[in-house]
């Protein structure tokens, strides 16, 4: 088992991998976000609190699910790359950076469209979407040391470094924001949760979840290779790739 | 020449305090830099927000928790710079037998040298502008219990940091946003005293925000150091 | 001759990239205890970059070095018997020559061979323990580096560059210091263009430029 996963570890192999798994990946997302689509736009029934606004849960809350799936995943990258030295945990987690900015962007903005027939304003103070604002704010931090460091490897040690300490501020943050917005939130306005939930929404929103997941790792597959490919590009592996390419 | 020992040297924790307290003193003309630089952001609200007499007590506990944040945020790139520039931050990574420890102890250099005084000034500030008892207690208080995550959490946005370009504002980038839940309950526990709705619970937070802050963040400085360094 | 010595310190085919520039790759050479090295090369060639590889500050991305058998990643013996220099000489400048000195001992923690007093003797530093080291010459300040060297015990000494703004008699000091050490058995490795006054037996030259070791 250590010797599968030693080898899945080089940078080489994995690239073949993600190579191999992107496309399928991103058909097999595209059927179930067209399922959970169907499903939660056309099938399931209007809130009969919220009407048809509410129907942006199905976007708004597997992004929001996915903005914290990818922080992990960031963040246990740079944990493995520190500990054991893994490289292609560097450059995973360099590619899960930008993908978990746009999965937060994406859920401020749904959230915003999803509060806005409610408050009437574009944005409220509200304990979740500040703490997804802070969450976005931590990815463009990491973004922002990536890009400061010239060297690629020095700078994904420090990414990890960050991503680690931000994975134990997460709930630190997550929980003084709560504590925060219950100090001062009238209790007319709204949470931004799902609520109790009837199975004919719930089954759309686990069918968008796992279109989210499966998009999500396409995605990370297809950065993770550009990635590689920058890391190791003096390697002879890539130097073959790239002559492959260029004689087609 | 390689003897054995003849002279028995300081205990290193000792030593690395003792230079930064020297290293200080010999500067010690720009300690009263973060207390003016406070002191001037604290003016500054009164100015944008307009004389309301009334509002203007309100946001006392918020003007004086963000001038403090923004002094010491400004006063971080310090912490390692000049060990960086004059190559003694290889030697301490070298040498020094427990770099988490050594970190730890540049933070607490680091408290002495601004938060410190700043919480000295924010005191003579409160008595100037005659805040309750209560208020000025519990500023000082969540002052002296918050501000040591300032400067643990802050030692490790400077060792990522070090010698990176534009890294001031790169530092207060990635800092700012770990700061938060220290100034949600900080300026939280004055608010509430000032409306006499304490609770003490604050409190609780912030000083187990600090003892956390102390327990992990000399690894987590020592380990950017390392990343940075090599 | 004195007989061979054991290798202590083996570089294996290593690499050094920094960001996506090689600076050099497949080198590979021996130390034996008793040995000064003299690194050469041109700017650029890699001096500084395997000089912090070998202390430990930086690390191959490919390739290992070992001290005696065992990686100097794994080795806490490694890193209690050494003592790097780099360029820039790792004094602050707002302490005392003395309070720079008595820092560098504590942080070593590993005793002092020699009094403060008796090792800025020998540099010729006497009347200036008590000045601010931002003060000193640049000559000046090569020459606490040298009484660091007289104070802290370790076997591998690693110099980027000491011969840097020495006149003429610190550069003779160094050399003496280079000698006394090697007949102790101590290693060292040393970056610099000048010539090194160290009899043959006891100097390797370590050329980066054309990557031979002899």
């Amino acid at each position: 088992m250590i010797k599968t996963l030693h080898k899945y570890a080089s940078p080489m192999h994995f690239h073949a991998v993600a190579r191999a798994w992107s496309a399928p990946l991103l058909w097999l997302a595209a059927a179930l976000f067209l399922a959970g689509l169907v499903g939660g736009l056309v099938l399931a029934p209007a809130d009969y609190q919220q009407g048809e606004s509410f129907r942006i849960i199905y976007v708004h809350v597997p992004s929001a699910w996915l903005s914290m799936f990818a922080y992990l995943v960031m963040a246990g990258a740079g944990a493995t790359s520190l500990i054991w030295r893994v490289k292609l945990m560097d450059a995973i987690a360099r590619a899960a950076a930008p993908l978990g900015a746009s999965f937060t962007a994406l859920a401020l903005a749904t959230g915003s469209l999803w509060g806005k027939p409610m408050w009437g304003t574009w944005w409220v103070w509200d304990a979740r979407l500040t703490s997804e604002l802070l969450l976005l704010l931590l990815y463009l931090g990491y973004m922002a040391l990536q890009s400061a460091i010239d060297d690629r490897r020095a700078a994904a040690r420090a990414g990890a470094v960050l991503a680690v300490v931000g994975v134990v501020n997460i709930p630190i943050i997550h929980y003084s924001v709560e504590w925060w917005s219950t100090l001062h939130q009238p209790a007319t306005i709204t949470r931004l949760g799902a609520p109790a939930i009837a199975t004919s929404m719930l089954i759309p929103l686990l069918l968008m979840a796992l279109a989210f997941q499966l998009l999500f790792f396409a995605l990370l597959f297809i950065r993770v290779r550009s990635e590689l490919l920058e890391f190791e590009q003096r390697a002879s592996w890539v130097r073959e790739l790239l002559r492959q390419a260029r004689s087609r | 020449m390689l003897n054995p020992a003849l002279v028995a040297p300081r205990p290193a924790s000792f030593a690395i305090l003792r230079r930064e307290m020297l290293r200080l003193y010999r500067r010690r003309g720009q300690l009263i830099q973060p207390p003016l630089f406070f002191v001037l952001v604290a003016v500054l609200f009164p100015f944008a927000i307009g004389g309301d007499e009334h509002l203007l007590r309100a946001l006392a506990p918020a003007t004086v928790w963000i001038s403090v944040l923004l002094a010491t945020t400004l006063s971080l790139e310090d912490i390692f710079r000049s060990d960086q520039e004059d190559g003694s931050l290889e030697q301490l990574v070298l040498m020094a037998k427990s770099l988490p420890g050594a970190c730890a102890l540049k933070a607490l250099a680091h408290w002495l040298s601004t938060p410190a005084p700043l919480i000295a000034m924010a005191a003579l500030m409160s008595s100037v502008h005659d805040l309750e008892a209560d208020t000025r207690s519990a500023l000082l208080i969540s002052l002296v219990l918050g501000t040591p995550v300032f400067s643990l959490v802050g030692t490790i946005g400077s060792a990522l940091t070090v010698g990176v370009r534009g890294g001031a504002l790169l530092l207060a980038l990635l800092i700012l946003p770990l700061y938060i839940p220290v100034l949600i309950f900080g300026a939280g526990a004055v608010r509430n005293a000032t409306l006499s709705t304490a609770t003490g619970s604050e409190y609780f937070f912030l000083a187990g925000l600090s003892v956390l802050a102390a327990t992990l963040a000399p690894f987590a400085t020592a380990a950017g150091l390392r990343a940075r360094l090599s | 001759m004195h007989a061979a010595n054991p290798i202590a310190l083996d570089v294996v085919d290593i690499e050094c990239l920094r960001g996506d520039a090689l600076i050099f790759e497949h080198l590979s050479f021996s130390v034996s205890a008793g040995r000064v090295v003299q690194i050469l090369g041109a700017n650029g060639s890699g001096k500084t970059s395997l000089l912090r590889m070998l202390s430990g500050l930086a690390t191959p991305t490919a390739g290992d070095i070992l001290w005696h058998g065992e990686p100097i990643r794994e080795s806490a013996r490694f890193h209690e018997q050494l003592i790097y220099q780099g360029i820039s000489v790792g004094f602050s400048v707002s302490l005392t020559v003395r309070e720079n000195l008595e820092y560098a001992l504590a942080i070593a923690a590993r005793g002092a061979q020699a009094s403060t007093a008796r090792a800025l003797a020998r540099v010729g530093l006497t009347r200036y323990h008590g000045t601010l080291f931002g003060r000193l010459s640049s000559g000046q300040r090569q020459r606490v580096a040298l009484a660091r060297l007289l104070l802290v015990p370790a076997q591998i000494w690693l110099l980027d560059e000491p011969l840097t703004a020495l006149d003429r008699a610190g550069k003779e000091l160094l050399e003496e210091m280079l000698l006394g050490h090697v007949e102790s058995s101590g290693i060292a490795l040393v970056a610099t263009h000048q010539p090194l006054g160290i009899p043959p037996g006891y100097l390797q030259t370590l050329d980066m430029d054309r990557r031979t070791a002899c």
